[in-house]
């Protein structure tokens, strides 16, 4: 088991599957300033970080810390100061192009989750293919539906969002983000709503949607356990602005079931990871700020 | 065994049309919900026979209690003139519904797109929004000599004051019902791929459904009022004349006859637009149910 990257270290070349080869991001220098009611504050500063394709990216810190920011700017939804974004080396965002334009390669899953209320599951799952013009309108509800079928929901396709579970509906969302074969999934603490028992089902079904694709899997949270029992790369960072501290590998190998859990390695990854982020969860709370969007 | 065969028989498919009719009548009768409501208008008619009829408290006597009333309303040959089964009755009834249709249809149409692109863009709205602000605390009865002034015959001018009531209700709840919808689902949208037309009509008009129907039901209650009042001002016919020609007249039964058919009307056509409603948002109406609501 090897661990800890050194401080401010960028881009370490690391062993990843060889049939991932897309979706890899480098985050370089990017710091956002949000401007509310005249007064700066500044929500990351000088964060960089470099994940190659297919791999699974934690991103652990404080609650209102500043890593929804970073997804954020990602995806398109919001702009940044300075710095640069790139997608296989392609510039998503930087100089002269504050705000990166939103795409199906980069495929958001939502905290509170954002299934359309007013469409089926199978519905939901077949919008992006008909949107963008990829399938014909019977061609995506058939690719929706086997797919749904894949992930454990094939009964209840027809559902509405609000007539089932809030875990079948987050699973139902990561299949409407996989139907469009995205480079990167991004997920902002998809799970955080969820008690202990579901989120272990969440886990369990997003591993092996994972081992089954390799897509990149960009992942926001703040729980300990679920940073390592997921990731490659658990980054944690400093408490607003937003900052890479450190980043520890999990070499854990993959397909991993739950019962790592337990295991010594795993206990030994929890102790250091904390240790690190106990620090900057007391800086947060003592500084006592909101939590910014 | 004995004992499962005793246990009631598990229904496995829902019951549909008439048969989901007759189950949900009989299952209202276990609630006390029609009990209370016969008991309610009871109540009610007891009250109003004893002021009138009853103990002809003084001021109540010149009043037609509910006997008088319901004689006169029922009978072949009326007293007073007017009865289900003279033809003027439905005559008057009619011509005001006419006039609601054509009000209500082009208050929806106008109202409902010029509400959702207020909402949607908000250019459109700082064009728009300060007039229908201004606009909209005026009485209907205010309007009443500008609209005979500006408008030919009797009937345009009805149809304006009632239309104009319902447009300021509709474009105002659409609005908001659009102001309503999740951020969450826009950045959905937008990453998988829509155009802003995609959006428009799938996120902007579904989303904002709800709403839309909230308002369309207060805005036809809307018309009827100002259309009664726009009747009783300027009118040769319809329920509002009815009243008001009565009371001239001093024929005191057919001015109760048609207040009461008025409340009748007036209910059934709310009822109509939310079973329209209901029937378009059967995602809203499923989740709801699950609520136990």
């Amino acid at each position: 088991m090897n661990v800890s990257a050194p401080f401010n270290e960028v881009g370490t070349p690391h062993a990843q599957p060889a049939q991932a080869t897309k979706g890899a991001i480098s985050i370089r220098n990017v710091t956002k300033i949000y401007d509310p009611e005249g007064v700066n504050v500044m929500a990351v500063d000088n964060c960089s970080m470099e994940i190659a394709g297919g791999e699974v990216c934690m991103i652990v810190g404080p609650s209102g810390c500043g890593k929804t920011t970073l997804l954020n700017a990602i995806a398109g939804f919001h702009s940044i100061t300075s710095g640069e974004i790139r997608l296989d080396g392609e510039l998503l965002c930087g100089p002269g192009k504050p705000k990166a334009k939103m795409g199906a390669d980069r495929m958001v899953v939502f905290q509170h989750g954002a299934l359309f209320p007013w469409r089926t599951l199978a519905e939901n799952v077949a919008y992006g293919p008909i949107v963008q013009g990829v399938m014909s309108k019977s061609l995506a509800m058939e690719k929706a539906r086997h797919m749904l079928a894949e992930a454990g929901l094939g009964d209840v396709g027809d559902k509405y969002p609000g007539e089932v579970s809030s875990g079948m509906a987050r699973r139902a969302e990561i299949v409407r983000a996989l139907i469009n074969d995205p480079k990167v999934l991004l997920l902002d603490e998809p799970y955080r709503a969820m008690d202990a028992l579901t989120k272990s089902i969440m886990h369990e079904s997003l591993l092996e949607t994972y081992d089954r694709t390799k897509v990149t899997i960009f992942f926001i949270t703040h729980d300990l356990e679920e940073a390592i029992f997921l990731g490659d790369k658990v980054h944690i960072v400093t408490s607003r602005p937003c900052r890479r501290k450190k980043t520890v590998t999990v070499d854990i190998p993959r397909p991993r079931s739950y019962a790592v859990q337990s295991s010594e390695q795993f206990r030994l990854l929890i102790e250091e990871v904390n240790e690190a982020v106990h620090e900057e969860a007391m800086k947060a709370f003592e500084a006592g700020e909101r939590e910014l969007a | 065994m004995a004992q499962t065969a005793t246990l009631p028989q598990t229904r496995r498919t829902p019951p549909t049309g008439f048969a989901l009719l007759l189950y949900r009548l009989k299952k209202s009768f276990t609630t006390p919900t029609p009990y209370l409501t016969i008991a309610g208008i009871g109540l009610w008619l007891f009250t109003y026979w004893l002021l009138c009829e009853g103990l002809r408290v003084d001021r109540f006597d010149k009043i037609p209690g509910p006997v008088a009333v319901a004689q006169d309303w029922f009978s072949v040959h009326p007293f007073q003139g007017v009865s289900l089964f003279t033809e003027n009755y439905w005559n008057h009834i009619a011509v005001s519904c006419q006039r609601i249709a054509i009000a209500f249809a082009i208050a929806t149409g106008v109202g409902v797109p010029l509400g959702l692109f207020m909402g949607w863009s908000k250019r459109i709205r700082d064009y728009l929004f300060p007039i229908l602000e201004t606009l909209r605390p005026i009485p209907i009865l205010a309007w009443v000599p500008l609209a005979i002034l500006m408008l030919p015959g009797f009937e345009a001018p009805v149809i304006f004051l009632a239309t104009l009531a319902s447009l300021f209700v509709t474009t105002l709840n659409t609005m908001l019902g659009v102001e309503s919808i999740d951020e969450e689902y826009f950045r959905a949208a937008g990453c998988l791929g829509s155009s802003n037309w995609d959006i428009f009509k799938n996120v902007v008009v579904p989303g904002a459904l709800p709403f839309i129907f909230t308002g369309l039901q207060i805005s036809i209650g809307v018309a009827w009022f100002s259309l009664v009042a726009a009747e009783m001002v300027s009118g040769d016919h319809g329920l509002g004349y009815l009243i008001v020609d009565s009371y001239v007249n001093s024929v005191t039964i057919p001015m109760v006859i048609g207040m009461l058919t008025l409340g009748l009307v007036g209910w059934l056509t709310s009822v109509l637009v939310r079973s329209l409603g209901n029937y378009l948002m059967q995602w809203h109406v499923r989740a709801l149910a699950l609520q136990g609501r």
